[in-house]
């Protein structure tokens, strides 16, 4: 039963003065999963991690850990990792003793620890490495460092604060790879925070959407993506296009968008006949050949295309509003040049409405 | 520090061998000031007392001088000496890291801070003459606090064996610049201490005293040793302070040279450079204890 | 969770106490000349005497001096450091911390000896050539921190792209230090300038040893003869060294910064 609600967040709230920068936030995660807060800077996210570590007291609300209410419990009595966006390791400090402090902490015997350090550093790849110390390593090898040191005393929790952000795209990506197999090969629940929504996509099991103190949507990294709660969700989460267009039929569905009239599935209640709309789209959603779902085509011209490697993204103004389409890379067509006319097709179940 | 016109020729001919040979010149034109006056007014005089420290009156080498040293007297000037400057480095650095760990650490407020920041400026330059003047007013036996003391609490501080001119009233007057100093060396290295070493330790369980204890105070420790010396060597060269309180009496190695190069004293010019040579030794003796345990802990540094 | 603020706040108090206290001692002290009632008299004795008067003018004269020749010592020689000489840079940092270590008065004891009257440059010989040894004495003991002033001042500004955009536009080296590095590092020499004028104006060791008619030695005779008058003098000498602190605090807001820092 605990399993379930393994980490329990209910109506947390965090306020500093008049400003409130986490607004009585509630969520309740298995044990095991890979949870993360994903919002821009300032949302409250990195302070909802905070309160979670026990750096930051709660104005209200309550946190539970494995059926532990652990709201009032000092963080050193936690049992909690943390893995900071600086990689914060003890410099005065060799590889093997900073992954050994907690154990060290502890009271754990000096056989122990060494036996565990050096399981820890075969699982971040780093064996071998446990008497350099960290101005000797790169940043990713630093990260990886603290990362093991985190997990070293066998937390119940690991928080992980926008761990990748100080390092190289390239490590960034092959990092993010190893931690997420860490998480699962150890099944530690994890919330992992971060600006970076693809990120959050590609290794969460659930994303928490936040902005300006508040949840715009809890959900699967499909679900984020493919069925946006809210605007804010539709726009921060990947890249969209946004059509305007006008209910011509409220009843039946139906709507203007570029002189054609189209029609809608789920067009939510309340709508009234006349009413502006936006219709979001996705790049990848749009397409210059019909394919077998497309229902609507509209005309344009290529006002610009960008080489992105395996994709091509293509500027197309569509009677004066400009959208991005994503083409995958065919190497042997010819690519398309600026000025050309296209036709633009999409589904119009792909289309998500919009309120303006 | 003229440039020749040339550099503006280069730009449009071959660059004529001799330019990089001008341009050293230059550069070394500009340093050499500096080198000379070091030589003048460092190391030449420096060196001049250490030679004739080993040079008899009759111009011949000779240890007599150092040898000289090794009486009564010299000794127990020495001796108490380094008793003072250890005494008030010692206290001065640990009292200095409080002051700075409680204003950083301790979150007082940003304007008592600077406020702070700004005496410990003054007070650390406020030594010589005029805080000799000070604690007379305080702690001599018409001083303030000795008078309230006495007045209100009826504890003669005199009669229970207390003097300004003793060992612990220099050093407790020492301590006013010496606190100060050490504060100011001292607070770029806390500020340094990031906050999320310590978040680390306490998400690993570590209480405050276990961070302090692997982790806050041997980060610390080169910068605290380096200041420590520098603390003691600034107590052992000082004069103004001990001879403005105490005139002669208190027979302290900087008042017995000074003595000595007045003449009033000894009457000896290789004693005279052989006393200098010592006190050159101790203050480098502590430098190199300093070097020497700083580079072991160093070994995590740049 | 938050660490309790109270130890910070007692030790902080007993700090306060410690440097407050003999401040206000010195200054009740200084206000008791008349008996049975607090007056300035003391200050007004002070002032009144001629000798306060031109050993103080002595003393800033020759701080004045020790300032300008430690700014043509120290600011070039940094300058040149920075940019092409990185490698004499430990050798700066050891010779400007030798002052912290040698003891003052050894160094004037080897001045006293090395340059007597009878030798190559016998400036102990005439009053001149012992202001002019006092100055430079002056300047080694402030040597260290005008150094570390001109070197954190020209640390802000990176002068190597300072001096690499100068030159591509043309500029000399004579109009790169004129024009571009000493307006740039005006507020750190500033800095260093207080510094030392605080360290000089009170000196008592060099000046009296070379016996010079300076403000040091003058303060430490009115302490072995008159009662008051030094508590005075004290808290003088407290206002003296405050206001070139403070000019050096006000300084510090106008000091340059760029955005770009090397090291």
């Amino acid at each position: 039963m605990s399993d379930e609600h393994f980490l329990r967040v209910e109506n947390l709230t965090k306020t500093y003065g008049t400003t409130t920068v986490v607004k009585g936030v509630s969520f309740d995660f298995a044990k095991g999963e890979f949870i993360s807060l994903l919002g821009p800077s300032g949302c409250g996210k990195t302070t909802i991690l905070r309160m979670i570590a026990g750096f930051e007291t709660p104005s209200r609300g309550s946190i539970t850990v494995d059926g532990e209410n652990i709201t009032a419990i000092p963080p050193n009595q936690r049992r909690l990792g943390m893995v900071f966006q600086a990689y914060a390791l003890f410099p005065n400090l060799n590889v093997g003793d900073n992954i050994a402090f907690g154990l060290k902490v502890a009271g754990i015997g000096r056989d122990e620890r060494r036996t565990r350090v050096e399981e820890m550093l075969k699982l971040i790849g780093l064996p071998g490495y446990d008497k350099r110390f960290p101005y000797e390593l790169s940043g990713g090898q630093q990260q990886r460092v603290a990362l093991a040191r985190a997990i070293a005393p066998r937390p119940r929790l690991l928080l992980l604060d926008e761990p990748l952000s100080a390092l190289d795209a390239k490590i960034r990506v092959s990092l993010r790879q190893e931690i997420r197999a860490i998480q699962r090969e150890l099944g530690i629940t994890t919330v992992f925070v971060t600006h970076d929504q693809e990120e959050a996509l590609s290794i969460s099991d659930r994303i928490v959407v936040m902005n300006a103190g508040d949840i715009e949507q809890l959900g699967t990294p499909h679900d984020i993506y493919n069925r946006p709660a809210t605007r804010f969700a539709a726009t921060f989460v990947g890249q969209l296009n946004t059509l305007p267009a006008r209910i011509s039929d409220a009843a039946a569905g139906q709507a203007n968008l570029g002189g054609r009239t189209i029609t809608l599935p789920g067009l939510p209640s309340g709508i009234v006949n006349g009413a502006e709309i936006g219709l979001a789209i996705r790049p990848e959603m749009l397409s210059p050949v019909p394919r077998a779902e497309s229902d609507i085509s509209l005309d344009g011209t290529i006002h610009d295309v960008s080489f992105l490697g395996s994709v091509v993204r293509l500027r197309v103004d569509l009677q004066g509003t400009m959208v991005n389409v994503d083409t995958f890379n065919d190497q042997s067509a010819v690519p398309p040049s600026r000025g050309d006319a296209v036709a633009v097709h999409m589904a119009s179940r792909d289309l998500m409405i919009l309120p303006r | 520090m003229r440039a020749p016109p040339q550099s503006r020729r280069t730009m449009t001919e071959i660059p004529a061998p001799g330019r990089p040979i001008r341009r050293l010149n230059l550069e070394w034109l500009g340093v050499a000031p500096f080198i000379i006056f070091a030589v003048m007014f460092l190391i030449l005089p420096t060196l001049y007392l250490v030679s004739a420290a080993f040079v008899g009156r009759d111009g011949q080498l000779t240890f007599d001088n150092i040898a000289g040293l090794f009486t009564d007297q010299i000794l127990a000037a020495y001796w108490i000496s380094i008793r003072i400057s250890a005494t008030s480095a010692g206290i001065g650095a640990i009292a200095g890291l409080a002051i700075t760990l409680a204003i950083i650490r301790g979150r007082l407020p940003d304007a008592l801070r600077s406020a702070i920041m700004t005496f410990s400026g003054v007070a650390s330059n406020f030594a010589g003459v005029p805080l000799a003047f000070a604690f007379i007013s305080t702690l001599g036996r018409l001083g303030l606090v000795t008078i309230i003391l006495k007045a209100l609490f009826d504890i003669d501080i005199y009669r229970a064996g207390f003097n300004i001119l003793s060992f612990w009233g220099l050093t407790l007057t020492y301590l006013y610049f010496q606190i100060p100093l050490m504060i100011l060396m001292i607070a770029p290295a806390v500020d340094g201490l990031k906050r999320e070493w310590s978040e680390a330790a306490q998400t690993l369980g570590a209480s405050s005293w276990q961070f302090w204890r692997h982790v806050g105070f041997p980060i610390l420790w080169p910068s605290f040793l380096g200041t420590l010396s520098l603390l003691f060597a600034n107590a052992f060269g000082a004069i103004a302070t001990a001879y403005a309180l105490t005139g002669s009496s208190l027979n302290i190695v900087p008042i017995l040279l000074y003595a000595q190069i007045r003449g009033d004293a000894l009457q000896n010019p290789g004693l005279g450079a052989a006393l200098a040579l010592g006190m050159i030794v101790i203050t480098a003796c502590a430098n190199i204890i300093y070097l020497v345990i700083s580079a072991r802990a160093e070994r995590w540094m740049r | 969770m938050k660490p309790n603020k109270l130890w910070a706040w007692i030790v902080f108090g007993i700090g306060a106490a410690y440097f407050l206290v003999p401040l206000i001692a010195t200054f009740e002290f200084s206000l008791k000349m008349r008996r049975g009632y607090y007056s300035f008299d003391s200050y007004a004795s002070v002032f009144s005497d001629p000798r306060f008067q031109t050993t103080f003018g002595y003393s800033t004269l020759i701080g004045l001096f020790a300032i300008v020749v430690g700014i043509l010592v120290v600011v070039p020689a940094v300058y040149f450091v920075r940019l092409r000489l990185p490698h004499l840079r430990p050798l700066m940092e050891f010779i400007t911390l030798l002052p912290l270590i040698i003891p003052a008065i050894v160094l004037v004891y080897g001045y006293i000896r090395l340059y007597n009257s009878s030798s190559i440059i016998p400036f102990t010989g005439s009053a001149l050539g012992t202001d002019v040894l006092l100055t430079c004495a002056y300047v080694t003991l402030a040597l260290p921190y005008m150094y570390r002033a001109v070197d954190t001042g020209m640390r802000a500004i990176d002068i190597k792209t300072l001096t690499e955009a100068a030159q591509i536009m043309g500029a000399d080296t004579a109009r790169i230090i004129t024009s571009i590095i000493l307006p740039n590092i005006l507020v750190a020499v500033l800095s260093g300038a207080f510094l030392t004028f605080a360290i000089v104006i009170g000196e008592f060791t060099i000046a009296s040893l070379l016996n010079r008619p300076a403000f040091g030695p003058y303060l430490q005779n009115i302490g072995a003869n008159r009662a008051y008058e030094p508590s005075a003098l004290a808290i003088i000498s407290f206002i003296i060294t405050w206001g070139a602190m403070g000019m050096i605090q006000l300084l510090a807001r106008f000091a340059p910064r760029t955005s770009a820092r090397t090291d």
